[in-house]
């Protein structure tokens, strides 16, 4: 070879180059650093292995669920209450009157836990009413578990409302019904179609809502109902949760001028419906003179709240990401920080001199990687604890299809954003033990306090940091009908479950640009 | 792509210390080129300006013609060696060929190659954090060889190699360049030069102190003074101060002559019919030359050299 001008070595083989070339690199740079690789089995295992220590089971102390029945939309339901009714045949409507509704909740000093599935003790409760106690008239499938219904009621303190089939929920009138001041309450059925109304004078009427019941048979159970939740009283919040006592309640509701059109047959008849092991009922029943009806029932006709004493929450599979998530974290901060530590971080930036590039291909690499495992993690943790929990002899609340396919896409794509933004961090940052040491307060921090705490700071910490990511991990939608304190209920999170995805995502995009930024400004 | 590296008017200033202060040299193919000076002179960060890794206040580098940035597969263009000590531990040193190969869009194939060039083949599926110094400067050499590239560029390459192992990187930098690469090799040590350095660029303070190749270097350091033992003194020096030169006596018969190459010493004697039983030139080491040379440019000398003490 004479001097002066040298051909490279590979000019003209066409090798691969640019951003594809990167990958390539930073991939190979992963995989071979056994340490990282073992750290990533090591965070699929405790993400499933999590989930399977200190599972509740049937009949201990957190009253699991052994069983409960289904909706017509596939959700676990509570559908207990007391129930005056006849078969409606055919087309056909019921009109009522409502003067009052009372109730009767158990006294504090009485309220120890109720034994699952026993009867109140009347003597030990006094006069008053759950908000969402509630008495009116309902249309039912049947009288099985789980059938398809819809219903006008008078509430505790929610005014009127139509609900169906367990989760809808429509506002009629406000306020509290009281002899000066009644409610006169309609439902027609009208083919699968139901219609509810409402009307202060029983002359001027007002449509709340309709619902279209699928299927509904021919004949049908229609009249009065009356039903009460469970009274809890929250005794004690403190870390790791907070105890509860609680009892069942009664509701009592008084009604006149019933009416109804259509064939109904073979006069009222009162049912307690779907007493379980969840749902102890008081005693029900009712008196009539002539059109005027007394019904009092306990229970409750709605979605369950899993955790809350019913059935299991299917993301309780997934409880172990918590701990996945330390792990994956450490590993994308260190692919970074190790770098810097050892002066390697001016070999790559010699290779690689597009140094934005290099930043985002270790983004890219270290979010696949993860992404890859947290599926599989999730994937095998769901169907797996699952089963463990169900050995148990718990309950879980079922999800659709769909639920779970977003449960374990979303579990490895919460793992692999939060694994990006451990990248940047560590690429701002530069120094292994600051990065993890900080990469961890943005994220579990938030999410432990945010678990922990009650009330407004842990709503507004798990929707404005990266934590809020982890609503993807909701399982069940929260029902404002339900009277449930959601921000203190385990597993459900302030943001809906893409939008505290997204809140993450913006977190990792942001962190990524001061990233590249200060990589491309700074000396190697 | 012309194998050079083209610096011009460097500039950078590292909180109140000026780092470079106008480093400008031209490193040319087929030779190696020393770059000396003491610690601290600017040598190594002028390497990582040349290499888009530090960013310059003023001036340019270019490679060829391009800037460093620019390229788009730079290590077919620049071999580098800056920190043969930056190796992730655990990783082999075989890995850290191939992921750098893969930076390239070169195969496993080329880096079989060059761990055969630099003598790793028996050890190179160990773990880097195994390798001791020497071995490390190999698997520098070796990574820096990966892209086949006209220019090298090597920060202290001798350091923590055993004599052997010197000897080999001597005959390796002077074949590399034979094969008409730009090779350019930092030390603070000029012996290690010694003997594989065809020109040098010796740099203090920041800036070129001397731009040479090594024989004129060492030709201006001795300044063309000839050494001349004769017994017919007086009359040699009526001679050779008649042809414009000084001579000083160094001793009984011993005489220094300067201003006079010793061929022509030689010939004024010869001519004169003067007897002299020696003429010599006076040589200094390429040592002494460049100690003279960085005199004023030595900053730290009375400090305990922390390279050397590694």
């Amino acid at each position: 070879m004479t001097a002066g001008t040298i051909t490279p070595h590979q000019s003209g083989q066409g090798g691969r180059g640019g951003f594809a070339a990167l990958l390539h690199a930073e991939w190979t740079k992963f995989r071979t650093v056994r340490g990282w690789v073992i750290a990533m089995v090591i965070a699929a295992l405790v993400t499933v292995g999590f989930g399977l220590i200190g599972q509740e089971s049937c009949g201990t102390a957190n009253n699991a669920a052994c069983t409960l029945p289904l909706g017509p939309g596939g959700e676990a339901v509570a559908d207990s209450f007391y129930f005056v009714r006849q078969p409606l045949a055919g087309n056909g409507s019921i009109t009522v009157r409502m003067t009052s509704l009372t109730g009767l909740i158990p006294d504090r000093a009485a309220g120890s836990r109720v034994p699952a599935g026993s009867r109140a003790n009347t003597a030990d409760m006094h006069r008053g009413l759950e908000p969402w106690s509630d008495a009116g008239i309902i249309i039912e499938q049947s009288t099985s578990q789980g059938a398809g219904y819809a219903a006008m009621m008078v509430t505790g303190t929610h005014g009127v409302r139509m609900q169906y089939d367990y989760t809808g929920d429509v506002a009629g009138l406000p306020g509290v019904v009281s002899a000066a001041s009644p409610r006169w309450l309609r439902l027609t059925r009208s083919g699968d179609t139901i219609t509810g109304y409402d009307s202060a004078d029983g002359t001027a009427w007002t449509r709340v809502g309709s619902a279209t019941l699928p299927g509904l048979p021919s004949t049908v159970q229609a009249g009065l109902f009356a039903a009460s939740p469970q009274f809890t009283q929250v005794t004690s919040a403190s870390l790791g949760g907070s105890t509860a006592v609680g009892g069942p309640t009664l509701a009592t509701g008084t009604f006149d001028h019933v009416g109804v059109a259509g064939r109904w047959t073979g006069g009222w008849r009162g049912t307690d419906i779907g007493q379980n092991a969840m749902y102890p009922q008081a005693p029900g029943g009712f008196r009539q003179a002539g059109d005027r009806f007394t019904v009092t029932g306990s229970g409750e006709i709605a979605p369950d709240v899993p955790g809350s004493g019913g059935g299991v929450d299917i993301s309780q599979a997934l409880v172990g990401t918590f701990a996945g998530l330390i792990v994956v974290v450490v590993v994308g901060t260190m692919f970074i920080t190790a770098e810097y530590r050892r002066g390697l971080i001016r070999t790559t930036l010699t290779a690689s001199p597009r140094r934005g590039q290099v930043v985002a291909a270790k983004a890219v690499v270290t979010g696949l990687v993860t992404f890859a495992v947290g599926l599989v993690a999730a994937a095998v943790a769901l169907p797996v604890v699952e089963r463990h929990i169900r050995a148990g002899g718990s309950f879980i609340d079922p999800v659709s299809m769909l639920t779970q396919v977003r449960l374990v896409a979303g579990t490895a794509a919460l793992l692999a954003v939060a694994a990006v933004l451990a990248v940047a961090i560590g690429a701002v940052l530069r120094r292994s033990a600051v990065a993890v040491t900080v990469v961890i307060v943005v994220i579990m921090a938030p999410y432990i306090l945010g678990s922990v705490l009650s009330g407004g700071v842990s709503q507004w910490l798990l929707r404005l940091t990266p934590a809020a990511g982890f609503a993807i991990q909701q399982a069940y939608p929260k029902y404002p009908q339900l009277g449930i304190d959601y921000a203190s209920a385990s597993g459900y999170y302030p943001l809906a479950p893409w939008a505290g995805f997204a809140v993450l995502c913006a977190w990792a995009a942001a962190a990524l640009v001061l990233a590249i930024f200060l990589v491309r400004r700074r000396d190697a | 792509m012309e194998a050079t590296i083209e610096v011009a008017g460097l500039r950078k200033r590292f909180g109140a210390a000026l780092a470079l202060d106008g480093m400008s040299f031209t490193v040319r193919p087929g030779q190696v080129t020393g770059f000396v000076g003491p610690n601290g002179a600017g040598k190594s960060t002028t390497m990582r300006v040349i290499l888009g890794l530090d960013h310059a206040d003023e001036g340019s580098a270019l490679i060829g013609g391009r800037r460093y940035v620019s390229l788009r597969r730079p290590l077919s263009h620049v071999g580098s060696l800056l920190d043969a000590a930056a190796l992730q531990p655990s990783r082999s040193a075989r890995n850290h060929l191939l992921w750098l190969a893969h930076s390239q869009g070169l195969t496993a194939r080329r880096v079989d190659e060059v761990t055969e060039q630099a003598g790793l083949a028996g050890v190179i599926r160990r773990k880097a954090g195994g390798y001791s110094l020497g071995m490390r400067q190999r698997l520098g050499i070796a990574a820096a060889l990966l892209g086949d590239p006209p220019v090298l560029m090597m920060d202290e390459p001798f350091n923590g190699m055993d004599p052997e192992g010197i000897v080999w990187m001597r005959g390796f930098l002077r074949s590399l360049a034979a094969q008409g690469r730009a090779v350019l090799v930092s030390s603070h040590l000029m012996s290690e030069l010694e003997g594989s350095a065809d020109h040098l660029i010796v740099v203090g303070r920041g800036h070129v102190i001397a731009d040479t190749s090594v024989r004129d270097l060492i030709a201006s350091a001795s300044g063309d003074r000839v050494a001349l033992r004769t017994t017919a003194g007086p009359k040699a020096a009526a001679v050779l101060e008649y042809a414009g030169a000084i001579v000083a006596a160094a001793g009984p018969d011993v005489f220094t002559v300067s201003g006079l190459a010793a061929e022509q010493v030689v010939r004024l004697l010869g001519e004169a019919g003067l007897p002299f039983s020696e003429v010599s030139a006076h040589r200094v080491s390429l040592e002494e030359a460049y100690l003279e040379l960085t005199r004023d440019a030595v900053e730290f000398r009375a400090v305990a050299d922390p390279e050397v003490a590694r």
